[in-house]
């Protein structure tokens, strides 16, 4: 699998060409507004974290034409991604999904939101009722020093 | 022989960061002066040999001296100098030499700057941050030797990788590591304050400058990143929330965190053991993002080539300084005692509020990035994060920022009320309602991107302009008084008024940008977002150590040209590596950027054209940023002797310096 991958990668790096050729574009603008949609969040297999709609590989190419052919064929946005998924793994989604594990992933930001910001009214809540210390006491050794100059 | 020198200077520097991380600890325990003297000179040293090291490694790739093997796998006679210097840090080893060499230099600076200190204080910052130079010298002598020679010299070298050799790459790394280290200071003052067992507002005071400092320099080694991505990579993408870009990205908001969390140690002795806990975790993720980068851990566009090897010595040294620091915080915190009273509406909240925003998305982002690790590892399947999570997941928590911002940063110290400040404010927040209904009104598409972008941009900026504004008193001449007004004052308001530039300009970029991919005969002439772009010509070129193909596409509008574009399709045959050099109209208020593919059959090019609305704003607003930081640096209170003035900060109800 390793090997595959770098030849794979290599043959992105011989053989150029800038994402998205003008040979992919479907003539219906609706149609290729959704396939550009749809290809942000796929994943290029070979790539190294870019969607195939930025990437320049072949097989993102070869993806960027499977997922126009299924929209020519008239599937749905989720259909697509379904069948993208069902071949190549989740692998393909840079959004993950909410399901088993990774809700945590998506819940995260909500969780620790709500976290902090009730460790933080429970402080200021402490703040606002403490009573100012220090700054008018003395410490033991200035109370000592005053008391000495009292005295003298 | 000279690198031989530079290697043994690394040498012998590492020994002495091991004197300096343990003498001046014990005789500042011991109360020795002596001790505690050793290491203002051994600072100094290490300075000095490493900036020899460094300059030696430097000479190597100058002259091209193909027995050393980091050149010639980095270099090539034919490079032009400006990449000859630049290649000593565009790998990992030079790169870790120059990070040592900035590891040094803030240390050196601390020996310098810090005469104000109170003399245990000095001797256990430049000992703690020695102990982390120790690790740095081992990992760079144990791991990654950059003097390291080949029996065998071959004829010429295997160049640098194409895409580094840029100018806003050349530049990005040293900004980078100016950041991630002079974190290093903010930690080493945590973990000595820690040891010391006293932070008061003087620390704060001696911690701010060291961390401002750091993320001014964060701001522009991120800009810089951002902006040569934007540039190089061929379709003007700024930001992919790639690992390596999060890598830089978590400290700078922790870093942005840290800065706000010391004013309230600085002004109001509250927040004390949050803030240390703050100065330790931004560190710990510079070490996190040095992990990232270069163990490949987690795979990404720009990393290093890596191996497993040193991302389990980098694990180690991570694991020992946060679990240390951690440690002793968790031993030592108790003992930091709060001061300040605040009600719940009060600058103080609000830069608690701040700081929950800022530290929480850092934590959002960084769990993106290591999900797909916890994927593998724990879940058993293979995932991705990219791009559309992270834009997700992370925007909410800067828009509640941006909406917070210009009120928060109104809010008297210890008691306010908001209606108070609002009041204050209406202006630009019915300015920025209106623009925002403008904007739904005039725009097209269905996106609320862009009217969202436009209200938080001006709301932000127009409340920094308030609220420096505020400060000048209610009678009398106050322009006079707004030029004399403290640099801290202006360094707030320009910062603050960068993040609402680059937020308007994001958002806009990303609500407005137009693209156009077509196949163009020589002399074509099309359409893109009202401009006219015409292919005249498309030559091949060579150049020092690369050929390249270039067009010239004539850019003009209803009849007036414009300029002349050249994008090139570049071939390294060294690196057997071609890319892309888009050529770029620059504009105020858009960016025209044309990209050159490949021919096609019927003798035709790949042309791409993209319409960028507000690119440049978004640099624009991280430089503002940056200055910001700076004009706060060069504040008065900065340069004359710090705490000489500490009985003066305790003065309540006078406005925020």
């Amino acid at each position: 699998m390793k090997r595959l991958l770098l030849i794979l990668s290599l043959l992105a790096i011989s053989a150029p060409a800038l994402a998205v050729q003008p040979d992919e574009i479907l003539d219906d603008p609706r149609l290729e507004e959704r396939a550009r949609d749809i290809s942000a969040d796929l994943r290029c297999l070979v790539c190294r974290n870019e969607s195939i709609d930025e990437s320049n590989a072949e097989l993102a190419r070869d993806l960027r034409i499977l997922v126009r052919d299924r929209l020519v064929e008239g599937d749905s946005n989720e259909e697509v991604i379904d069948y993208i998924v069902a071949r190549y793994g989740e692998y393909v989604l840079l959004k993950p999904t909410m399901t088993g594990g990774n809700w945590l992933l998506w819940g995260a930001g909500p969780l620790m939101l709500l976290l902090a910001l009730g460790g933080g009214v429970v402080y200021l809540r402490g703040r606002s009722r403490a009573t100012e210390p220090g700054q008018d006491r003395l410490s033991d050794a200035e109370q000592a020093r005053l008391r000495q100059i009292l005295d003298d | 022989m000279i690198i031989e020198l530079g290697h043994f200077a690394l040498i012998l520097a590492c020994l002495i960061a091991c004197v300096q991380a343990i003498i001046p600890l014990i005789g500042a325990h011991k109360r020795w002066p002596g001790w505690m003297a050793v290491a203002e000179p051994a600072a100094n040293a290490q300075f000095l040999l490493v900036a020899f090291s460094f300059a030696a490694l430097t000479y190597a790739f100058v002259t091209s001296d193909f027995s050393v093997k980091l050149v010639v796998n980095n270099s090539h006679t034919a490079k032009p100098m400006l990449y000859k210097i630049t290649g000593v840090w565009g790998n990992h080893e030079g790169s870790m030499l120059l990070w040592l060499l900035i590891l040094t230099l803030f240390g050196v600076s601390a020996a310098w700057f810090g005469g104000n200190l109170p003399p245990t204080l000095r001797a256990r910052v430049l000992a703690v941050q020695s102990s982390i130079g120790v690790a740095f010298y081992a990992f760079i002598l144990l791991t990654s030797n950059p003097f390291e020679r080949l029996a065998v010299p071959p004829m010429n070298g295997r160049d640098l990788n194409p895409l580094l050799q840029d100018p806003g790459l050349a530049f990005h790394p040293p900004f980078l590591y100016l950041g991630y280290v002079g974190l290093s200071m903010a930690f080493s003052f945590a973990v000595a304050a820690l040891i010391e067992g006293r932070v008061d507002a003087a620390w704060a005071r001696w911690v701010r400058p060291w961390t401002l400092a750091a993320w001014m320099f964060l701001t522009v080694g991120i800009g810089l990143g951002s902006w040569w991505a934007y540039y190089e990579l061929g379709w003007g993408g700024f930001w992919f929330w790639d690992p390596v870009e999060n890598a830089s990205f978590m400290p700078w908001l922790f870093a942005a965190a840290l800065l706000h969390s010391a004013v309230v140690v600085e002004k109001r002795e509250s927040l004390k053991s949050w803030t240390i806990l703050l100065a330790i975790l931004a560190f710990g993720f510079s070490l996190i993002g040095t992990f990232i980068v270069r163990s490949g851990v987690i795979t990404s566009v720009h990393a290093f080539a890596n191996d497993p090897e040193r991302g389990v010595f980098i694990l180690l040294i991570l694991a020992v300084f946060m679990g240390g620091a951690l440690v002793l915080y968790a031993a030592r915190a108790g003992a930091m005692e709060a001061r300040g009273v605040f009600s719940p509406v009060s600058r103080e909240s609000a830069l608690v509020l701040n700081n929950i925003l800022l530290a929480v998305s850092a934590l959002v982002v960084f769990v993106g990035t290591i999900w797909p690790l916890v994927g593998e590892m724990i879940l058993g399947r293979k995932l991705s994060v990219g791009a559309p999570f992270f834009n997700m997941a992370f925007t909410p928590f800067m828009v509640a920022l941006g909406l917070a911002l210009p009120i928060g940063s109104m809010l008297p110290w210890k008691r306010g009320a908001i209606r108070r400040v609002l009041r204050a404010l209406r202006l630009p927040l019915m300015l920025a309602i209106a623009l925002m209904a403008l904007t739904f009104a005039v725009q097209t598409g269905r996106s609320a991107l862009g009217p969202v972008g436009v209200f938080l941009g001006a709301w932000v900026v127009m409340g920094a302009m308030i609220d420096i504004w505020s400060k000048t008193g209610r009678t009398g001449n106050r322009m006079g008084r707004l030029t004399r007004l403290p640099r801290a004052d202006w360094g707030k308001a320009v910062a603050h008024g960068g993040l609402g530039v680059t937020m308007f300009a994001i958002a806009g970029l990303m609500a407005w940008e137009k693209e156009d991919i077509r196949v163009a005969q020589v002399g074509e002439s099309f359409e893109v977002a009202g401009y006219t772009l015409t292919l005249q010509d498309v030559r091949q070129v060579q150049g020092p150590n690369f050929r390249s193909t270039t067009g010239d596409v004539l850019l003009s509008r209803n009849g007036r040209e414009i300029s002349t574009l050249h994008p090139e399709k570049r071939i390294y045959p060294v690196q057997q590596m071609p890319t892309t050099e888009a050529a770029i109209d620059y504009g105020l208020l858009r960016d025209v950027y044309v990209v050159i593919g490949d021919p096609q059959n019927n003798g035709g090019w790949t042309v791409r054209t993209y319409y960028k609305p507000l690119a440049n704003w978004i640099w624009g607003g991280s430089i503002l940023m940056a200055l910001g930081g700076l004009l706060s640096l060069s504040d008065r209170r900065y340069r004359v002797a710090a705490g000489a003035r500490k009985a003066g900060t305790r003065a309540q109800g006078v406005p925020a310096e």
